[in-house]
């Protein structure tokens, strides 16, 4: 048992998984979309008195915040509790393609390259960093929703903006995988 | 206590996430590069019995834990701002390897470089309502 919880967990579970957690959300009222966060703490943060997108009743979003906070504490407990710090068991091409890019192949969950302390300190890191965060919260308010919103809750709703939304997410991916991280990295 | 629900959502969701290594870099590019169904399973498994469970709670209009109907509401009709905005997301994503949900797993971790690229998140978001106005939808 403690061996299958440390282990890596198969696809179907984590899938099985979110969209339970989709439905508990939808049972209790609410609906699965983590970037609207980003909006309320904006608003928490009291963004709406200079800017009225900011400008709304965020408590009545507290549930999510404290969705997030969960979030955090998940992580926290997998590291301390669940975890054996194997190296992530990404494929033999694609630990090819990534050390062409100088990302040496994985000994822990991320690249040390990218997420390490001395990559953090760095001025390409942190602009890297930073650009990254800036585009996945401009795109994801410009969008109307994230990979919960769109990809998990649109989709279970057939929804044709989620699907538009989703290619975008692929067309943003590729182009960023396949031409511009040739030129970053 | 009312929240706690959402707290106990939160933790499992974030369990999962990890365990699964859905919030890990190389698995985003693993799955940009089509190189494993890994990242395919967990989206393809989720979306596949989320639109089944959507579908039983339409078609037999069944009720929340306070006893209203579960509505879904349709999004604003357009293909301009999803095309865009998803694209500018997934440019993102590719390169920091994390969309919210898992950013903020990753802080949990012990990735405090992700709380730079949270925070940046919140600024892009912030810009958007800026220029929210000038841009087209």
């Amino acid at each position: 048992m403690i061996e299958f919880i440390t282990q890596p967990w198969p696809w179907w579970f984590s899938g099985l998984m979110i969209s339970g957690i989709m439905f508990f959300l939808l049972f209790f009222g609410q609906s699965f979309g983590f970037s609207s966060n980003l909006r309320t703490i904006c608003a928490a943060a009291g963004l709406g008195k200079t800017n009225k997108f900011f400008d709304f009743n965020w408590r009545g979003q507290i549930w999510n915040i404290v969705f997030l906070i969960g979030a955090v504490l998940g992580g926290f407990l997998t590291k301390q509790f669940l975890d054996t710090g194997a190296p992530v068991q990404i494929s033999q091409e694609t630990i090819q393609d990534l050390s062409k890019l100088g990302i040496s192949e994985p000994e822990s969950l991320q690249p040390t390259e990218i997420f390490g302390t001395d990559a953090m300190f760095s001025l390409k890191g942190f602009l890297i960093l930073a650009i990254a965060g800036l585009m996945v919260g401009f795109g994801s308010r410009y969008a109307g929703g994230c990979t919960s919103g769109h990809a998990i809750s649109g989709l279970s709703d057939l929804q044709f903006p989620s699907l538009i939304a989703v290619i975008g997410f692929f067309v943003g991916g590729l182009i960023m995988t396949f031409l511009i991280m040739p030129l970053i990295f | 206590m009312k929240f706690i629900k959402f707290l106990v959502l939160g933790v499992i969701f974030g369990i999962v996430m990890t365990k699964s290594e859905a919030v890990s870099w190389f698995r985003i590019q693993e799955m940009f590069r089509f190189q494993a169904f890994h990242m395919y399973g967990i989206i393809g498994t989720a979306v596949t019995l989320g639109v089944a469970g959507v579908a039983l709670i339409k078609k037999f209009k069944i009720r929340d834990f306070s006893g209203n109907q579960i509505l879904f509401s349709p999004k604003d009709n357009s293909v301009y701002r999803y095309l865009v905005g998803g694209t500018i997301f997934g440019l993102g994503w590719a390169l920091g390897g994390a969309c919210p949900g898992p950013m903020v797993v990753n802080v949990g971790y012990g990735y405090w470089a992700m709380a730079i690229v949270f925070f940046f998140a919140l600024i892009g978001t912030y810009l958007y309502g800026v220029l929210k106005s000038k841009l087209p939808h």
